[in-house]
């Protein structure tokens, strides 16, 4: 088999190349066989397993406490509606909530995790389209959006700050000001984001009409978050099935008609200025009260099945515990909104030319290691 | 439809499901063979809808195989958990319904790569994750790996 392989001309003239696993823009250890005619994309099949850790089984010997931070390795962009959404199922099996103030936190860094991961994306889009500038502007505010994961959580990537109950410690005296002061920071640049690539007309170019998914493919290829809703898909679980509190809070779910590259990339735009508005209203009116509700030392579930899903930066993520009633998890399966996003790529890239490739992957807006898990 | 109108429907288009209401969603168990129409009547009938697997998995019991399909209609906004219990564990097989959603075509190549079951008339039944010729079924119960450290 070629799995490794080279570039092979077939006898009818068909090119087959390799795209990764080493690739710039496949951002992680992608490998995709393509199928060429000329120029255009044939068939597009991905080569999975290059940084498969097998996540699900680890936490089958993990104890309830533990599992949930090997899952910050997962989508690690995501790493704290990872967290919460582990943290969430073992609740749900528990029978508890978590206290109000934990509650208003867990909101905060969630939204404050998914405006980082679009910057982070946004300055790669630019990146991969041969744009170099928006890198920096985009690394300007997730920075400091960074420094405050650290000061809090004490880690700036993979944080492990949700526990069963509420989060592992309080928030840090300068939480509250320096969220406030970076808020104002991202709301007075955000134009700057639409006036160095939205408008430019050699990005409208690689993605208007490029790599269309319609309303009816997208959901019966399972895809969620920015992706499904730039095909006009309405899937926020935060707004389907509310959890931590987000039934509470104002704001709008993103929704776009045109299905292509461009639709996909304005609506992840616009879900940084929802975002914003959403820690903006809660900034000021965290309860006060305890930050984590009392559970036992040892967490043990009862005997049966629980699922939670919460919606990370890049779609619904689902955590689906069965549990025979011991320390640790029976089994866990993790539905991750990447690996069915992924699934639509073959469908999305058929008929377009292989330098659109780029631009359908960086706006699906991968990473690996979700899929791979 | 509400959790007990599925539980009628269901019951009066397969008298032999059995039903589990202790969890969150209404679960269906059905023999492996009657799975698969089944499926396509759920998809299909516009009482059901339902066009969005948003999980499929596997659980291994030791003594048989679970695969279980987490169907949602996106319009109706009800939830069903399809259960199908496979007996043989040594060649355990089902039929694919990757014809009805596409996003099977992945979930059960996972599938197949971590439990081993093959789904029949799949379109491209090869593993996901794992060489070709990797020893085992990872995610089963008797795997047994050499190189784990117990902590």
């Amino acid at each position: 088999m070629n799995l490794m392989g080279e570039n092979i001309v077939t006898e009818d003239g068909e090119f087959i190349i390799n795209m990764g696993p080493q690739h710039p823009s496949t951002h992680g250890v992608l490998h995709l066989k393509i199928w060429l005619d000329g120029e255009t994309i044939k068939r597009v099949q991905p080569h999975l397993g290059y940084i498969h850790r097998s996540i699900e089984k680890m936490s089958e010997n993990l104890s309830y406490r533990n599992f949930i931070f090997a899952t910050s390795r997962m989508d690690y962009l995501s790493a704290h509606i990872n967290n919460e959404a582990c943290a969430l199922c073992v609740e749900k099996g528990l029978q508890i909530e978590a206290t109000p103030r934990a509650q208003a936190i867990r909101i905060l860094m969630g939204e404050l995790t998914r405006l980082s991961s679009h910057q982070l994306w946004w300055g790669c889009t630019g990146l991969d389209l041969g744009a170099v500038t928006p890198f920096f502007y985009a690394f300007r505010e997730r920075e400091a959006i960074m420094e405050i994961m650290e000061e809090t959580c004490g880690a700036r990537l993979t944080q492990n700050y949700m526990v069963p109950g509420g989060v592992m410690y309080d928030i840090h005296p300068n939480f509250q000001k320096r969220v406030k002061d970076v808020m104002k920071q991202v709301k007075d640049n955000l134009h700057e984001y639409y006036d160095i690539l939205t408008g430019n007309v050699i990005f409208e170019n690689r993605t208007k009409g490029v790599g269309y998914l319609s309303a009816e493919d997208a959901i019966s290829y399972g895809c969620s978050g920015p992706t499904a809703r730039a095909s006009g898909v309405s899937c926020d679980i935060r707004k389907w099935f509310p959890y931590d509190g987000y039934e509470k809070v104002q704001f709008e779910e993103i929704l776009d008609t045109g299905g292509d590259c461009y639709a996909r990339y304005m609506v992840r735009m616009r879900e940084m200025s929802q975002s914003v508005s959403i820690i903006e209203q809660l900034i000021d009116n965290i309860p006060e009260g305890d930050f984590q509700a009392k559970t036992k030392n040892v967490i043990k579930l009862p005997k049966g099945e629980f699922y939670q899903r919460v919606e990370t930066a890049r779609g619904e993520l689902g955590v689906y515990i069965v549990s025979d009633g011991a320390a640790s998890p029976y089994r866990i399966k993790y539905r991750s909104p990447n690996f069915s996003n992924l699934s639509a790529l073959d469908h999305m890239a058929r008929g377009s030319k292989i330098g659109d490739l780029v631009a359908i992957m960086a706006t699906i807006d991968l990473v690996i290691p979700d899929i791979d898990r | 439809m509400s959790k007990e109108e599925l539980k009628a429907s269901l019951t009066a288009l397969l008298p032999t499901a059995t039903f589990d209401e202790t969890g969150e969603f209404l679960n269906v168990i059905v023999a492996s063979g009657d799975m698969l129409p089944l499926m396509q009547t759920l998809r299909t009938n516009k009482e059901f809808d339902f066009n969005y697997l948003f999980c499929l998995t596997c659980i291994d019991w030791k003594d048989h195989l679970m695969m279980v399909y987490h169907l949602m209609s996106k319009e109706l906004k009800h939830i069903l958990v399809v259960k199908a219990k496979i007996a043989d564990t040594v060649n355990p097989e089902i039929e694919t319904v990757s014809g009805i959603w596409k996003t099977a075509i992945f979930h059960e190549r996972e599938v197949y790569d971590l439990f081993g079951v093959k789904f029949l008339n799949h379109p491209d039944m090869r593993r996901l994750f794992l060489d070709e010729d990797w020893p085992g079924w990872p995610l089963r119960k008797n795997y047994v790996d050499e190189n784990m450290i117990e902590i």
